[in-house]
C-alpha cells in the first residue's frame, strides 16, 4: 500500500498542555499499566493456589523493595483510573460535558488520586 | 451502478469497527461492575496488609471473597483485552504485527482469566 503524505492531528508540537489532554493520556497510560497489574493479580493468586512454599514466596516478592514499587505504581493506577473512569462514564451519561465541569472534575480526580491513594498506604502500613 | 442492493445492505457488516456499539458498550458494563467491586478489592488487600500467608488464605477461603473475587478477575481482564485492543489499533499500523499484538492480547487475558478464576476455587475448595 503506497504511503501517502497526509497531514496528522492533532499536532501535539505545537499543542500547549492542558489538563483535558493530560487526564485522557493518563487514563490510557494508567490502563496500560493495569493490563500488566492484572497479570500481577492473577500470579499472585495462582502462587497462593500452589500450596504454602509457593504463598510465603509471593508474599516476599510483593515485600521487597522491587514489589513494593510495583504494587505502589499499580495501586496509584488504580484509584486514577477508576475516579478518572467514572468520569467518562459521567460523559457517557451526558453530564458534565461542559468545559467548566470538564475543568473542575479533571482537577477532582487529580486531588482524589492523591488522598485516596496516600489513605489506602496509610492504612496498609498499619497506620491505624 | 448495477447493484441491486439498498445501500444498506453494502454497508452492513464493512464498518470499521465491525461489531458496531458491542465493544463501547461490553467496556461500559465491565467498567461499571469494576467502578463497583474495586473498593471493595482494595479493602480487601489492605486487610491483609502486614499480615502472612495463613491470614490471606483465611480472607480467600471466604465463600463471598472467593465469588467476588472471581467476578472481579473476569470483569478485569474482559476490560483489559477491550482497552489494549483499542490502544493496539491505534498506534500499530503494520498490519502483521498488529494482528500479532490482537491475538496475544486476546490469549493472554482469556489464560489470565481462566488462570485467576481456576486459583482461586482451588483456594477456596482445597486445604
Amino acid at each position: 500500500m503506497a504511503t501517502r503524505e497526509r497531514p496528522l492531528s492533532p499536532h501535539l508540537q505545537v499543542y500547549r498542555w492542558q489538563i483535558t489532554m493530560v487526564m485522557s493520556i493518563l487514563h490510557r497510560a494508567t490502563g496500560v499499566g493495569l493490563w500488566f497489574g492484572a497479570f500481577g493479580l492473577a500470579w499472585w493468586l495462582v502462587m497462593f493456589a500452589l500450596g504454602q512454599d509457593h504463598a510465603a514466596r509471593a508474599l516476599q516478592c510483593v515485600s521487597s523493595p522491587l514489589g513494593m514499587v510495583a504494587l505502589f505504581a499499580f495501586s496509584l493506577c488504580l484509584v486514577y483510573h477508576l475516579f478518572n473512569g467514572l468520569r467518562h462514564l459521567a460523559w457517557d451519561a451526558g453530564w458534565g460535558m461542559d468545559i467548566p465541569s470538564v475543568y473542575k472534575t479533571g482537577y477532582t480526580v487529580g486531588i482524589l488520586t492523591v488522598v485516596v491513594t496516600a489513605a489506602i498506604w496509610f492504612f496498609a502500613l498499619g497506620g491505624a | 451502478m448495477n447493484d441491486l442492493r439498498s445501500p444498506l445492505a453494502r454497508a452492513r457488516g464493512l464498518g470499521s469497527g465491525k461489531t458496531g456499539t458491542g465493544h463501547f458498550w461490553t467496556q461500559r458494563v465491565t467498567a461499571v461492575a469494576l467502578a463497583l467491586l474495586t473498593p471493595w478489592l482494595v479493602w480487601m488487600l489492605v486487610s491483609m496488609a502486614g499480615g502472612d500467608a495463613m491470614q490471606a488464605y483465611t480472607v480467600l477461603r471466604h465463600p463471598l471473597n472467593a465469588l467476588l473475587l472471581a467476578a472481579f478477575c473476569i470483569a478485569m481482564f474482559w476490560h483489559a483485552k477491550l482497552g489494549l485492543q483499542v490502544v493496539i489499533e491505534d498506534y500499530v499500523h503494520t498490519r502483521a504485527t498488529e494482528v500479532t499484538l490482537q491475538l496475544l492480547n486476546v490469549f493472554l487475558c482469556t489464560l489470565g482469566a481462566f488462570a485467576s478464576v481456576f486459583a482461586i476455587f482451588r483456594i477456596a475448595l482445597t486445604a
